[in-house]
């Protein structure tokens, strides 16, 4: 995941580029290298492996793959339900997310930089509070909210929107760190921009990369979710694949699988879209479309 | 087209404590050029970002047209500016760059695109209207910069350094290119810079700053001939610093050996001085026996600039005609003969 999360600063090439000294001992290193790497593809691709062959029915029936449980999956109780909720509180979340952060970024970066070690530090606390407390502090804190949201899996959206924090200040930093955002914003300010349409024609078009990496990474985690969703007596598509693999394993694997390929699915496209046209790109690519 | 003019007065800015503007006061007439001078710190570009309502002033006013424009924000100043540094949008072509301002304005797609071209075409990019910054070089995105700043007739033209990221032909080129479009056009303009002879060479008036307040505002031939200040005077072209003598009624001094008349009698104090005088006005005569030693002879074309010693040990610089160098080689020696015009001592 930490490759969609790419690194416009640049930051991270001055490492790769070693002085030439370590040349001589480059060769053992690089045989020691590929068995690392082999060994962590395999304790990565064998689970997986096993599970796909095991939702194909490989090893239970000795008669060949079938994709019956797959099919089969659209037709289980609850499956379309718990899946669309999911999906509904996924956008939801990367939505409030990016309505909340990009302004609020684009302001600390502009405005407020001496306060971005600060907010950092904020934004970063999702991580070392442990889920159980997460859950009931944004319950308690939203207490006086509708029934409507407290009571219902849109208030999962509220937390996933706080453990999504992170990464977004990450990225987004990042992102806004790359390009000359004063001057652009200046630049806008002169020729007539409000700051709305400032923000939306010129901020947002040209951190559109960070952007998605945060995007893409917060849908995946209100996707894959269990432990606060669970907590709170909710059902979403996470929740479902446990209680459905209490009575059938096929059925909860496929569905696990399902939610990681279309997981995958997504970072794929947006690293595609990322890399699609950012200002480094070679001109004569540009030209061709 | 009616260009307004521009008024600053009395206007300050402190940033922690430090003033960055301290009761400036400028005058820039309808459809004129005036740069802004000065060392980098002397408060400048602050002046044209309170003018373009990017930064606000701590007190004073800015009048556009006689109008304070205090209370009005940046986006509708109608002001073009050029940034010093690159602040073409990354995400937009030359083309869509130019065409923002019209975007703002609510022109249509059609009325931009032709307007947009025309631009293009002012500034001598039209067969670069589909690139991106990244396909362009510096002088041709701070051109675009400079279309996408007109594009949308502004009441008043900013430019803030826009030509020191530059290399020196296309800055010269550049220059000429602004100046000749601004007076096409006749629009109001300010352009700030440290470059003094980039000032010189396009301003209709140069308002000489230090510190946060204005030196000397007048024409680039006056500011030179006739600083109003030693600082202007030393700023601006290069100045003789000559050790002299001032009579006890102050209006004449004594330098390398010559009573010279005072400007601004009154000015000093009796007694020892520095006398400023510019190169040109510092005549060698070529002679055996005389007291000074050329050091160096630096060929500029028409005019060699000659360093030479005096028996004091202070160096004097003298433009002499290239033709009569040929005897003011290092080590010859000659005699100092200055203009008899009227010095500045400070």
């Amino acid at each position: 995941m930490t490759a969609v999360v790419s690194d416009p600063t640049g930051t991270q090439s001055p490492a790769t580029r070693r002085p030439a000294a370590g040349r001589t001992r480059r060769r053992q290193p690089r045989i020691g290298r590929t068995i690392l790497l082999l060994l962590f593809a395999a304790y990565f691709f064998v689970p997986l492996y096993a599970a796909v062959d095991f939702t194909l029915g490989g090893s239970r029936r000795n008669m060949g793959h079938t994709l019956s449980v797959w099919t089969g999956l659209v037709h289980q109780d609850g499956f379309t339900t718990n899946l669309m909720t999911s999906l509904k509180i996924a956008v939801g979340t990367v939505a409030l997310l990016m309505i909340l952060m990009v302004p609020t970024m684009a302001w600390l970066h502009l405005r407020l930089p001496h306060m971005r070690r600060i907010v950092e530090g904020i934004c970063l606390l999702p991580m070392a509070i442990p889920a159980v407390v997460i859950a009931n502090g944004i319950l308690g804190a939203f207490k006086s909210w509708p029934q409507a949201i407290t009571g219902s899996s849109w208030i999962l959206i509220l937390e996933y929107v706080i453990l999504a924090l992170p990464f977004t200040y990450r990225s987004l930093d990042a992102g806004l760190s790359a390009i000359p955002l004063a001057t652009l914003v200046e630049a806008a300010r002169s020729l007539g921009a409000s700051w709305p349409t400032t923000l939306w024609r010129v901020v947002v078009p040209n951190i559109r990369t960070a952007i998605a990496s945060a995007g893409i990474l917060g849908a995946a985690l209100a996707l894959g979710e269990f432990t606060i969703a669970h907590l709170l007596l909710l059902n979403t598509f996470p929740v479902w694949t446990d209680q459905a693999g209490q009575q059938d394993g096929e059925v909860a694997t496929t569905a696990a699988m399902l939610i990681l390929f279309l997981s995958w699915l997504l970072l794929m496209l947006v690293s595609q879209f990322a890399r699609g046209r950012t200002a480094k790109k070679p001109p004569k690519l540009r030209r061709e479309k | 087209m009616s260009a307004p003019s521009v008024e600053l007065v009395k206007l300050s800015r402190a940033f922690g404590g430090v003033a960055a503007l301290d009761g400036l006061d400028l005058t820039v007439e309808p459809g004129t050029l005036t740069c802004m001078l000065g060392p980098s710190g002397c408060g400048k570009t602050t002046a044209l970002r309170i003018i373009a309502g990017l930064e606000h002033s701590d007190g004073g006013e800015v009048r556009v047209g006689g109008q304070d424009v205090a209370r009005v924000p940046a986006n509708k100043r109608d002001m073009g500016m050029v940034f010093q540094s690159y602040s073409l949008f990354p995400n937009l072509d030359a083309r869509d760059n130019v065409a923002f301002g019209l975007r703002m304005r609510g022109w249509n797609a059609a009325k931009r695109r032709e307007r947009a071209g025309e631009l293009l075409e002012l500034v001598g990019l039209s067969e670069h209207a589909s690139k991106y910054t990244h396909q362009m070089s510096g002088g041709q995105q701070q051109r675009v910069a400079l279309a996408r700043a007109l594009a949308v007739e502004p009441r008043v033209l900013l430019l803030d350094e826009p030509l020191s990221a530059l290399d020196a032909v296309v800055r010269v080129q550049l220059r000429e290119e602004i100046r000749s479009l601004q007076t096409r056009l006749g629009i109001t303009t300010v352009f700030v810079t440290h470059d003094q002879e980039e000032a010189l060479s396009v301003a209709d008036q140069v308002a000489v700053m230090r510190a946060g307040r204005l030196e000397q505002c007048a024409a680039p031939a006056e500011v030179y001939a006739n600083p109003a200040t030693a600082f202007v005077a030393e700023f601006i072209g290069t100045m003789n610093r000559l050790p002299g003598t001032l009579s006890a009624d102050g209006k004449t001094v004594e330098v390398a050996g010559r009573s010279l008349p005072v400007r601004e009698p009154g000015s000093r104090s009796a007694g020892v001085v520095a006398v400023l005088i510019r190169p040109e006005a510092v005549r060698l005569v070529p002679a055996e026996d005389g007291s000074a030693t050329v050091r160096q002879a630096g060929f500029r074309g028409p005019i060699t600039r000659i360093t030479a010693v005096l028996p004091d040990g202070t160096e004097v610089l003298s433009d002499v005609p290239s033709a009569a160098a040929a005897d003011l080689g290092p080590g010859r020696r000659a005699e100092l003969v200055l203009d008899d015009a009227p010095v500045m001592v400070v």
